[in-house]
């Protein structure tokens, strides 16, 4: 047979990638649900990392329901949304939506009597995708820990925002300024003096990806700040009425 | 056939495997593969993974295309070398991703890379297609040792340079720094791969006279 005519190379051809594609689905589909749950709990350990409660992937199931008390969904107004299920919405999509129209996962921490609020990040890197959790402090303004993560981002620049020595960085910054206003935290060039309390040293040749992180953290964190700050106004209401309460008690004993 | 039968590590068949070590090695005699050897030296564990990702598919891969070599229409050969290579990362990766995640995370990226590996399609177009697979699989693993040793170094160096660490943990003691040693950071850019890569280049020239062109 002549394996250069036309016939013979379009049936090559033909046959390679139908045995090709058919090889690629099989594997694709017996994998699928091995991944995704792979997935899944890469994503809990990396909501609990961001409290600094560090488990192996397989435990981080179990730990996820005991630490994580709530879940909620938010509208852009700070309202919660019934019935959604935080764990399930994927921000990728949500991010194509116009800002009204989207939900926005919360995750609420507590353990021993301290509560903390996970947000979930997303934004761009250079190559591609970045992501992350940054936990907030009850007072809706210190930042008790961020993890992040990426897709493509290079090996030993952009890539190190996944490591302990970037992130630890974040701890104990805040996110408004002395006046109030939300300023969000910056990943800047350079040395960061003592006491700049919303800015953190970028990567070194990984300036793309570290402008990534900054407008990912105040695109994200812009948008909860509705529910934060009725959050803040609940507290203080009750810190009042409470306040109110022990002057009422308080009177009432000296009569 | 009339021919004795070859033993499966002739002399020829060795010096398959150690000919790309030196006298032909791919990265610094051919200059093929340089993107990778930029992109991935920074650290040692990726270069290291890299490394055993391409001696995987490039061995496959000629074995494969070897098999196949009297029946791949020759006008079509480099698209089905292509899809021999595509193919094998895209099943390696599926499984790393199933069964060893965190090994496919630090991955990432590469997997893409080794499809326009230069060294892998050179392999397949100038060997595979012309011999058989046993020769084949041989000279893709000695080219893949041989494109791994430079990797390895290269990444060695700018590893320690660069960040101080070795496989991602600190060998420069603190004191050094102390005492005002500071980490270059220029290792960290590509640029200095493209150096250290030709100072390797200059040190095998040195020893190996035979790679000195005559003009």
């Amino acid at each position: 047979m002549n394996i250069n005519s036309n016939l013979y190379t379009f049936g090559f051809a033909s046959i390679m990638v139908i045995v090709v594609a058919a090889l690629l689905s099989i594997t694709a589909l017996s994998l699928q649900d091995r991944q995704d749950r792979n997935v899944e709990l890469e994503k809990k350990q990396n909501i609990l990392n961001s409290v600094k409660e560090s488990f192996s992937r397989e435990d981080s199931e179990k730990q996820f329901e005991r630490l994580i008390k709530e879940s909620v969904v938010l509208d852009f107004k700070g309202n919660k949304v019934e019935g959604g299920t935080a764990f399930d919405i994927d921000i990728a999509k949500e991010l194509k939506k116009d800002p009204k129209d989207q939900m926005y996962p919360l995750y609420i921490y507590e353990k021993e009597g301290s509560k903390r609020f996970i947000i979930p990040l997303r934004g761009k890197g250079l190559w591609g995708p970045i992501w992350g959790y940054i936990a907030i402090e009850n007072d809706f303004n210190k930042v008790y820990g961020a993890v992040f993560d990426h897709k493509s981002e290079t090996p030993g620049l952009g890539a190190e925002i996944n490591t302990n020595d970037f992130q630890k960085y974040f701890e104990g910054k805040e996110i408004y300024n002395k006046k109030g206003e939300f300023v969000s935290i910056s990943v800047l060039k350079g040395v960061i003096p003592d006491g700049d309390m919303h800015s953190v040293s970028g990567i070194a040749g990984g300036t793309i990806t570290s402008d990534g992180v900054s407008d990912m953290l105040y695109e994200r964190l812009e948008k909860y700040l509705p529910y934060f700050e009725k959050c803040q106004s609940e507290l203080e209401l009750e810190e009042m009425k409470s306040l109110l309460d022990t002057t009422q008690n308080n009177n009432d004993s000296i009569q | 056939m009339s021919k004795n039968k070859e033993p499966l590590f002739s002399k020829k068949n060795k010096r398959l495997l150690t000919d790309p070590l030196d006298d032909n090695n791919p990265i610094t005699v051919q200059v093929l593969g340089i993107c990778s050897a930029l992109a991935i030296t920074v650290q040692l564990e990726p270069a290291v993974v890299m490394s055993i990702s391409v001696l995987a598919v490039m061995s496959i891969a000629n074995v494969v295309v070897s098999i196949m070599r009297n029946l791949i229409p020759s006008r079509i050969r480099i698209i089905v070398q292509l899809v021999v290579i595509a193919t094998l990362v895209i099943l390696v990766d599926q499984v790393l991703k199933a069964f060893a995640y965190d090994v496919s995370k630090e991955l990432s990226v590469f997997v893409g890379l080794i499809i326009t590996n230069c060294i892998i399609m050179g392999r397949l177009e100038a060997f595979a297609l012309a011999n058989k697979p046993w020769k084949s699989f041989l000279d893709g693993l000695g080219n893949s040792f041989g494109y791994a040793w430079i990797l390895i170094v290269v990444a060695f160096f700018r590893e320690l340079l660069g960040s101080g660490t070795l496989y991602g943990k600190q060998v420069i003691p603190d004191s050094w720094y102390d005492a005002g040693y500071m980490d270059n950071g220029m290792m960290i850019l590509p640029p200095m791969a493209l150096i250290t890569v030709g100072i390797i280049i200059w040190i095998q020239r040195m020893r190996n006279k035979k790679l000195i062109e005559s003009n």
